[in-house]
This record gives C-alpha cells, sequence and structure tokens, in this order.
C-alpha cells in the first residue's frame, strides 16, 4: 500500500472497514497528530488566540482533533462519507468543528475571505489523480487553488502536508497555486531522512499591509548540522589478512558454533544446544 | 451541519451568480452544547451575514436573535452568547440544503451534508 491514489478512488478506498483501520490505528493517529501540529505551527498564529480554520481532507477528524486542543474552531470537508461519519461519532457533540462530504477537486465553495488559515494532511496528493475520464487534473488543481484563494482572509496561511510522487507533481501544484494568486512555496522537514522527510506546501493569501516580514518563508526543520545523518567513510568491519573480521570470532571457533547455537534457539528454529562435545576436536581418522 | 457552515457556504454549481445563501430545511435537530469562546465569537461576527444567520435561525426555530446588531455590542455579552447558540449549539441532523437559484439539493444526512458535485456540475 504504498501509493493508496494508484488503488481506487478516495471515496471507494476508505471505504467503511479501511476507515474504521484508520480511525483505530494507533500508528496512524500518532503520524496525523504529529504532521497536524507541525501545520498548526507552521499557520504561526498568536498563541492563545481561536480562529476558524478550514481542514481539507480531514477524514475523520484527527487533525481537527489538534486543532481544538489548541482552541481552534474548524470546518473540514472530506469526499469519503464512511471516514466522516466516524469522525462524527468519535467527536462526540461538544465538538468545536463541522465537516462537510465535498470533494476538493469541484472548488471549495466558501464565501470570500472567510477563513483564518488552512490545513491539509495527507490530501492533495489525491488531486493529481484522475478517476473518471470527465476529470482532467490539470483542470482540477486550478479550481482548488482559484477558489481556496477567494475563501481565505487576506493574509491567511494555507498549509498542505502532503506525499508527491515525484517533482513534477510539485510542480505542478505549486504552479498552480502561484498561478491562483498565492506566494509562498515548498518546505521540507528533514529532507536527509528518509522516513522522517515530509513536505509542506506553504502558501500566503496575499498579506496586509505591514505584514511583510511576517510572510517569510518558515524555517524547514532537520536541515540544522548535527540532526543529519553523517557519511561514514571507514568501513565498520575490517578484515584481516586471512580474511577474518576483526573483534569478532573466526568462523567455525568454538565460540563462534556457541555463538550460532545461541542464535538459532533464539529465532526458534531446531537447535541441538550446546554439550560437552560441542566444536571438540575429534582427532586423527584412518 | 451548524449553522456557522451555512452561514459560510455557498454554492458553485454552474451557471450560478449569487449562489448565496443557501436555502436550508431541517427535518431532525439536535440542540448541543459547545463551549463558548466570547473573543472568537466577536472576531466573527465581523465575518458572517447577520441578516442570513437570523433568518436561519429562525427558520430552525431559534428566535432570539435581534433584528439588527445592538449598537453596543462590544460589552453586550448576552447577545454574543445568543450568537453563539445559533452558530454552534443548533446541530440539522437531517434536512436539505437548497441553492435559490437552480433548485440544486444538497441531503443533509447524519448531520453531514452531501455538497459532492459532479464535473459536468461545475464551472
Amino acid at each position: 500500500m504504498s501509493r493508496p491514489e494508484h488503488v481506487n478512488p478516495p471515496e471507494i478506498f476508505y471505504s467503511k472497514d479501511e476507515a474504521k483501520k484508520y480511525a483505530t490505528s494507533n500508528r496512524m493517529l500518532e503520524i496525523q497528530t504529529k504532521m497536524s501540529e507541525r501545520a498548526l505551527e507552521l499557520l504561526n498564529f498568536p498563541v492563545g488566540s481561536s480562529k476558524l480554520i478550514l481542514d481539507i481532507g480531514c477524514g475523520s477528524g484527527l487533525s481537527g482533533k489538534v486543532l481544538e486542543k489548541h482552541g481552534h474552531f474548524w470546518i473540514g470537508l472530506d469526499i469519503s462519507r464512511s471516514m466522516l461519519d466516524i469522525g462524527k461519532t468519535v467527536r462526540g457533540e461538544s465538538s468545536q468543528g463541522d465537516t462537510l462530504e465535498a470533494d476538493m477537486g469541484t472548488g471549495i465553495s466558501f464565501r470570500p475571505g472567510t477563513f483564518d488559515g488552512c490545513i491539509s494532511i495527507s490530501a492533495l496528493q489525491w488531486l493529481c489523480e484522475s478517476n473518471s475520464s470527465d476529470q482532467v487534473p490539470i483542470k482540477r488543481i486550478n479550481r482548488f487553488f482559484n477558489s481556496l484563494y477567494g475563501c481565505m482572509i487576506r493574509g491567511g496561511r494555507c498549509i498542505f502536508q502532503f506525499y508527491p510522487e515525484n517533482p513534477k507533481q510539485v510542480e505542478l501544484l505549486t504552479t498552480a497555486a502561484l498561478k491562483a494568486g498565492f506566494t509562498g512555496g515548498m518546505l521540507v522537514d528533514y529532507p536527509n531522512s528518509t522516513k522522517a522527510k515530509k513536505y509542506f506546501l506553504v502558501l500566503f493569501a496575499g498579506m496586509l499591509p505591514g505584514q511583510a516580514l511576517h510572510q517569510q518563508m518558515p524555517v524547514a526543520l532537520g536541515t540544522e548540522e548535527g540532526s543529519s545523518i553523517k557519511y561514514e567513510s571507514d568501513r565498520k568491519h575490517t578484515k584481516d589478512k586471512k580474511g577474518q573480521i576483526k573483534g569478532k570470532p573466526a568462523v567455525k571457533s568454538k565460540e563462534w558454533i556457541k555463538n550460532k547455537k545461541e542464535r538459532r534457539t533464539r529465532q526458534g528454529k531446531d537447535t541441538v544446544g550446546p554439550s560437552a562435545y560441542t566444536a571438540r576436536n575429534r582427532g586423527p581418522k584412518f | 451541519m451548524k449553522l456557522i457552515t451555512h452561514n459560510m457556504l455557498q454554492s458553485n454549481v454552474k451557471g450560478v451568480k449569487n449562489g448565496y445563501p443557501l436555502g436550508i430545511r431541517a427535518t431532525k435537530l439536535v440542540i448541543v452544547d459547545v463551549p463558548c469562546n466570547l473573543e472568537y465569537v466577536k472576531n466573527i461576527l465581523s465575518r458572517i451575514d447577520y441578516a442570513v444567520l437570523r433568518l436561519a435561525a429562525r427558520a430552525l426555530g431559534y428566535d432570539e436573535l435581534p433584528e439588527e446588531i445592538p449598537k453596543e455590542a462590544q460589552s453586550n455579552e448576552d447577545f454574543f452568547n445568543r450568537v453563539h447558540h445559533a452558530l454552534y449549539n443548533i446541530e440539522v441532523e437531517e434536512g436539505v440544503l437548497v441553492c435559490q437559484e437552480s433548485g440544486r439539493e444538497f441531503n443533509i444526512k447524519n448531520g453531514i451534508p452531501d455538497m459532492l458535485l459532479k464535473e459536468n456540475e461545475v464551472k
């Protein structure tokens, strides 16, 4: 399941079963919460303020939960009804969020100047796919960014965390966003790590007078020295002249056999345990 | 669906010039209790269409909102509590949203409106 957008359209992929799996998985919860926290941090609201935030691809509301924890109100949209239904039950009645079933590719239909900020966690890559013959990705992308620009307040920020499939996708999305009037660009957290690397598209919807400083691109995490994985030039194991690895018992030595027996027992494999005869010299034979 | 969402939503069906406001009909209502944040309500008041909110709240049976925003509104806590109640505590569980211009209906089921449009329905 490396690229769900290649498997099925989102409303079918996130079916009842998948939605349930997603909502109850601790791992998903942790990853999504972390990314939402980071997105919220990138939105850069003053501490203690309550804002109205749009959550695109809100799913079962994991990101909404983070927004609420920080006192924000939110409106979320998602294309998967199953995810939304689960989210509704999980959230309970006193939630500060509200959700809609909508497709981001057909435009964000809100009044101009509605939202203070917008976040989207792992959703934007779906926009690059065509799920039926009448869907033209480039048209949908342009429609999406144009309508989104309209419903943001001046000086609002949009943070999209997503998984680009290739550099071309990134280019396509950024170009469309800039064409719609946004400024900003890509931000890559932990660029030197394969696993922790996260792509954020950071967009500013215009700016208020005197806000020029405020609208600088945020700094990516994990780019400073020390946090990256260092290149080690010297090899870990150096071999001596006989081809033996230094610091380890020689192959077929008593120590080596004992280690091997122990390892195999640990792995649950069928092994005769060590005894007094283990690795003993059998003596000369005729 | 809460009335804040209704107040912000507009229809973007093809050919519609002014898809705001959407008509609202409810067959099942729930009153919930969302904690009120006065600072936020004061902020959001400049962004919502008060007349639309009042009409929608009345259509759903909440008639406590004054016709106009009171002049000394900033210090009127009671007024903001009412606005908050209208925006956040009235939940439409089942019902329908109607685009007045095109007549397109959007069903609300389980408190979530179905705003899905086909590709050939939008600009």
